[in-house]
């Protein structure tokens, strides 16, 4: 009795183990491609900086080391770089978080008659036609140079996937569920909460996404071209530049970069953790394993008739 | 002529939405008990029929007398939400109708299983294939236990054996407690099998042409479909249909 108990443990260990290498062999086959891209970008990077530029002109584009350690292993630069990421970030969020307020707000009154739709979709199109460089100096000049300003350049470039997205979620509930949802006593109020803005989240979380990248993108572009104030990365930028630092302005640059992929994959797992347990585009696979006696009925006549050659479970999405 | 018992009667009822006219000249009554289903070509107003009982629709003229605000409606999608597990979505309508949780979880429970779905109250509908969904679906409404059910072609998205078992399982729900029906439907032999009375509807704008009574007792074996007398109403009520459509 107790020894095939411990058989039975032993086998789920060994499954477990098997489990866990599979799980590791997963994780580099998921991460091979792009490391190896990595690899590679990193070998051209070196052959332009050792093979391609002459020795005089290396300045343009120093090696990876040397911006390494002249940008993150140096502690004045690496204190002003971290210094100007929190800064921007702060402007980000700031304005990422007003944007969705905002955004979401207009679509919710947008959804909920046609002729607010049609009165606030030009000027929503307008926002987003709007040559952010143009009215930079403008921002600056009506509300100074300071956070205030920051902030509202990130709103204008990150409000319009939010309301849009929001919108066409708010909109694409199925009209028989507003119906059933009438017919049984619902009002405005209630098909909101209950059907309206469930049925949106995968869209919503698609604005989010999109707009966390454009805030990122506006926190640097306002920085830079305000030119005054506390540095964020995007005033770093401008000042490294200038005086020709060449490996500061790369590190600046990675650090820009890692920023904006970092706050895209944060909004792209907190959709999957929220939505993407049923919505097919967040990642939900659209029928799992359980099948009803009809079904396996069907199947069973089905592999009978077609010899067990056929490869099971067609149509089924990874 | 109106008749006391009516859960519903239409009197010429017309419907017309600008210048489409949906319906003309619709009389019709349905009694507590009655099965009553609706066949015509596609586009004759069917669905705009049961939304008129539904009071989602007006009519254009004439009157709809309905004596219950007790109604189930269930669609020929299974319109389940995604987000919700089979048992909240099977809730869903109690719980806009204000049922206390406690009493709503236990007549869920109820009803998931008198359609078989009881080990599936926490899945998500993604997880259920066609005919399982349909039964949620079909719960969902059952749960306030209607005194007028709608039906706008339920299974007609549907494979045959499914569809097949799923009206056999509407046959048993309907004769534990009977209930008054309009079941709109494009299949003859689903009409026959299921109702008291097949009505069938002109191409647009529709009418009613033709009525059938149904006369085999309730409850209809699934054998039925497969006996002589079945076979001729069916035929009889296949050849009016060819006539309008
Ligand atoms: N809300 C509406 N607005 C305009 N036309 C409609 C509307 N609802 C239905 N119709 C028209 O009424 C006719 C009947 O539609 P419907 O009742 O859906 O037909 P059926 O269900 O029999 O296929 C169709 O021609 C359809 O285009
Ligand atoms: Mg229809």
């Amino acid at each position: 009795m107790s020894t095939v108990r411990e058989a039975a443990r032993m086998s789920g260990a060994l499954r477990d183990a098997a489990r866990s290498r599979s799980q590791v062999a997963r994780l580099i086959r998921l991460a091979a491609p792009p490391l190896l891209v990595f690899l590679v970008v990193i070998g051209i990077w070196y052959a332009v900086t050792y093979l391609v530029l002459q020795p005089s002109r290396r300045f343009l584009l120093p090696p990876p080391h040397d911006v390494v350690r002249y940008g993150f292993m140096e502690p004045t630069t690496r204190a002003e770089l971290w210094r100007g990421l929190l800064r921007s970030a702060h402007v980000a969020f700031l304005g990422l978080g007003v944007a969705f307020v905002i955004g979401f707000a207009t679509a919710v009154l947008m959804s909920q008659a046609k002729w607010i739709e049609r009165s606030l979709y030009p000027w929503a199109v307008v926002l987003q036609t709007v040559p952010i460089l143009a009215i930079v100096p403008l921002l600056g000049f009506w509300f100074g140079f300071g956070l205030m300003s920051r902030v509202i350049v990130c709103v204008i470039i990150a409000l319009f996937p939010i309301i849009i997205n929001t919108l066409t979620g708010l909109l694409s509930a199925d009209r028989r569920l507003h119906d059933l949802l009438t017919l049984h006593g619902a009002g405005r109020w209630t098909r909101l909460t209950k059907l309206q803005i469930p049925a949106a989240l995968p869209d919503i979380f698609t604005g989010l996404r999109t707009s966390a990248g454009l805030a990122v993108i506006g926190a640097i572009v306002g920085d830079f071209f305000f030119g005054r104030g506390r540095p964020g990365l995007g005033l770093l930028l401008a000042q490294y530049s200038s005086r020709l630092k060449s490996e500061e302005l790369l590190a600046a640059v990675l650090v820009a970069c890692g920023f904006g992929v970092a706050v895209f994959s944060a909004f792209g797992w907190l959709g999957r953790r929220v939505v993407g347990a049923w919505d097919e585009s967040w990642g939900a696979t659209s029928r799992i394993e359980v099948q009803d006696e009809e079904a396996t009925q069907g199947v069973q006549t089905d592999t009978s008739r077609e010899g067990v050659g056929e490869p099971t479970g067609r149509g089924e999405a990874p | 002529m109106v008749d006391d018992d009516a859960v519903i009667s239409f009197r010429d009822v017309t419907k017309g939405f600008g210048a489409i006219r949906a319906l003309t000249s619709v009389s019709l009554e349905i009694r507590a008990g009655e099965f009553v289903a609706i066949i015509g070509p596609s586009g004759c107003g069917k669905s705009t029929l049961l939304r008129l009982a539904s009071r989602l629709e007006h009519p254009s003229s004439g009157s709809i007398v309905r004596r219950t605000e007790r109604i189930g409606y269930v669609f020929q999608e299974p319109t389940l939400m995604p987000w919700r597990t089979v048992r909240r979505n099977v809730e869903l309508l109690a719980e806009l109708e204000g049922v206390d949780r406690r009493l709503r979880r236990e007549r869920a429970d109820a009803v998931l299983r008198l359609v078989g779905l009881d080990e599936f109250a926490d899945v998500l509908p993604a997880a259920l294939s066609g005919g399982m969904k349909m039964r949620a679906s079909l719960a969902r409404s059952l749960l306030l236990d209607p005194e007028l059910f709608l039906f706008d072609e339920p299974f007609g998205a549907l494979d045959q054996i499914t569809r097949h078992r799923l009206n056999a399982e509407l046959m048993a729900l309907f004769t534990q407690r009977p209930f008054a029906a309009l079941f709109v439907t494009h299949s003859v032999e689903e009409a026959v099998y299921l109702s008291s009375r097949v009505l069938v509807m002109s191409a647009r704008p529709g009418r009613l042409v033709d009525a059938f009574e149904v006369p085999f007792p309730y409850p209809r074996p699934n054998a039925l479909r497969y006996e002589p007398a079945f076979a001729t109403l069916a035929g009889r009520v296949a050849s009016s249909l060819a006539e309008v459509a």
